[in-house]
């Protein structure tokens, strides 16, 4: 374990040696604020936060995988991958590590972004167990991108490929509701569509409803794609 | 302390290394030579638990490379081709980092990464990003991570490529120093390179063995290796008669005639020295030697030899 919490470290710091991670999460908050004060603040002087949380949702299509997409594919650009998997490190570990880290950064720009709830709770009286639920849910579905991006970071030594896929990916996962729910089709095909929808899950959660079916949800999305990039790890044994 | 018995990679169709069998004992120093792309790289990363082999089974301090692969990652230290580093981080950082994947905490941590400043002689550039740094002080960096934990087994695949002469002595001099306390396997196609620092050789052409042992032996392995050649001054008849029936060797060649002077090559039988039979040869029949010598193959003609033997 001291293993992967020591790879863990290494990456979480290496967010910050990045000057792309740092300019995506500075665009993030800034643009999630400022259209939230505009559009929804403003407006209305309604400080209902379900609009925060869209807004916050809605950007993270693009903010992880800018995030992620550097992880693995550095790492074989470099031939740095070599080094670390003959460390005394296995192949889950090194996986886990990454996705850790991923974690722990988001998790720190989320944190960031409750400097906002908490100026406007000087102002009001927010709703603090909405605001928690929706952080629930927002970290329920990075954890879910996190994956993804780190997955389509394994795929190739092109951080500009790794973050195109894992966008694609994310506004899939985002839009297919959208996309796909206006067309008529079987009972069980519109019952998937709806069900693969991050966006869905994520209103019930932030409703403030944990429901089991949204958590397995999206941790099989995790898993999935955990073990998928444990595979693509491994691809480098056999091609 | 290294087993390898029937190793067999294949990529795709081709076959990068082809049942390989070898075992180094602990202590040894084992030059891995082959031209590029023979499988060096290859046998290496399944050694340092990179990539699985199709066939065969490598041990490594008793630790079965597949199945115990964290085991054999702790007693290892690797320093890949092209000294692969994370450019974004410090020096120190770097190290830190190795150390503490390895285990190596507090105090200790410490302790071995300023010994291995050192030894590595990094001195100057600790505080620096690792892509500010020059090639020379990039292997020195890629050398301390490898040896951080003090590991049993070093292999270091081609440590002193794209280094100037001076820090090739230099790099050099550290791998010998080493050696008298690790196993250490280094690949290299520079055949110099392997005869300056390893006591023993291992080479692979076409992902096959062809040869193994020390210099002597493998230059034993390249047939008519025996060779001594002669100018002389005198009647050629009775030269030529005299070394025709000279004891131990194997039969001669006029090569050249110039100024009076007759060269030749004269065969030995395998590992018999005849300069000493030939100067008393001269000395008794009268006939007077300009040049005398017992020509050692160097090992760029015995590579030569075996990785084209195949070809004909």
């Amino acid at each position: 374990m001291s293993r992967v919490w020591a790879v863990c470290k290494k990456e979480f710091w290496g967010y910050f040696n990045s000057l792309i991670a740092y300019i995506f999460a500075i665009i993030f908050l800034g643009a999630v604020n400022i259209l939230y004060i505009w559009f929804a603040l403003l407006p209305s002087g309604d400080i209902n936060f379900s609009y925060y949380f869209s807004f916050l949702l809605y950007g993270m299509w693009f903010v992880i995988p800018a995030l992620t997409m550097r992880s693995w594919a550095e790492e074989k650009k470099l031939g740095t991958d070599e080094l670390l998997l003959t460390l005394p490190v296995n192949d889950w570990e090194a996986v886990l590590s990454k996705y850790f880290a991923g974690i722990l950064f988001f998790g720190l720009i989320v944190l960031l972004s409750l400097l906002v709830p908490l100026s406007v709770a000087l102002l009001g009286k927010p709703d603090w167990p909405a605001i928690i639920a929706g952080y629930i849910g927002i970290m329920m579905v990075a954890a879910a991108f996190i994956a993804i991006g780190l997955m389509m970071s394994s795929l190739t030594r092109s951080q500009p490929v790794a973050f195109v896929s894992s966008v694609i990916v994310c506004l899939g996962l985002l839009g297919i509701n959208d996309l796909l729910g206006r067309f008529s089709m079987p009972a069980w095909l519109s019952f998937l569509v709806s069900y693969l929808d991050v966006g869905d899950h994520f209103q019930s959660i932030a409703r403030g409803v944990i429901d089991s079916r949204d958590i397995i949800y999206y941790l099989s999305i995790v898993f999935f794609f955990l073990v998928l990039n444990k595979y693509w790890l491994e691809r480098r044994k056999w091609a | 302390m290294i087993e390898v018995s029937g190793l067999t990679k294949r990529f795709g169709h081709i076959t990068a290394v082809d049942n390989i069998s070898f075992k180094v004992a602990k202590g040894e120093v084992v030059g891995f030579l082959g031209p590029n792309g023979a499988g060096k790289s290859t046998t290496m990363r399944v050694l340092t638990c990179y990539l699985p082999a199709d066939e065969g089974r490598c041990t490594v301090a008793g630790f079965d490379v597949l199945t115990e692969s964290v085991e054999v990652r702790k007693r290892i230290g690797y320093l890949p081709e092209n000294t692969p580093l994370y450019s974004e981080m410090s020096v120190e950082g770097f190290l830190r980092y190795i150390a503490e994947v390895r285990g190596i905490k507090g105090e200790d941590q410490k302790r071995k990464i300023d010994q291995m400043i050192q030894v590595c002689g990094i001195e100057p550039v600790v505080k620096m990003d690792i892509s500010e740094l020059s090639r020379g002080f990039r292997q020195r960096v890629g050398l301390a991570q490898a040896m951080i934990h003090d590991p049993e087994i070093l292999i270091m695949d081609e440590p002193t490529s794209g280094l100037d002469p001076n820090q090739i002595i230099e790099i050099r001099e550290l791998i010998k120093k080493l050696g008298k306390e690790k196993t250490v396997i280094i690949s290299t196609h520079i055949l110099s390179e392997a005869e300056a620092t390893c006591s023993r050789m291992i080479i692979i052409d076409k992902g096959k063995l062809i040869a193994d042992g020390s210099l002597e032996d493998v230059a034993r392995l390249a047939s008519g290796a025996n060779v001594h050649r002669i100018k002389a001054r005198g009647d050629k008849n009775v030269i030529e008669r005299e070394l025709g029936s000279l004891p131990g060797a194997a039969g001669f060649k006029l090569v050249g005639e110039e100024f009076g002077l007759l060269s030749y090559e004269i065969y030995g039988e395998p590992n018999r020295e005849l300069c000493e039979e030939i100067f008393r040869t001269a000395v008794k029949s009268g006939f007077s030697l300009a040049e005398l010598f017992h020509e050692r193959r160097t090992l760029e003609d015995i590579f030569i030899q075996l990785t084209r033997g195949g070809q004909g």
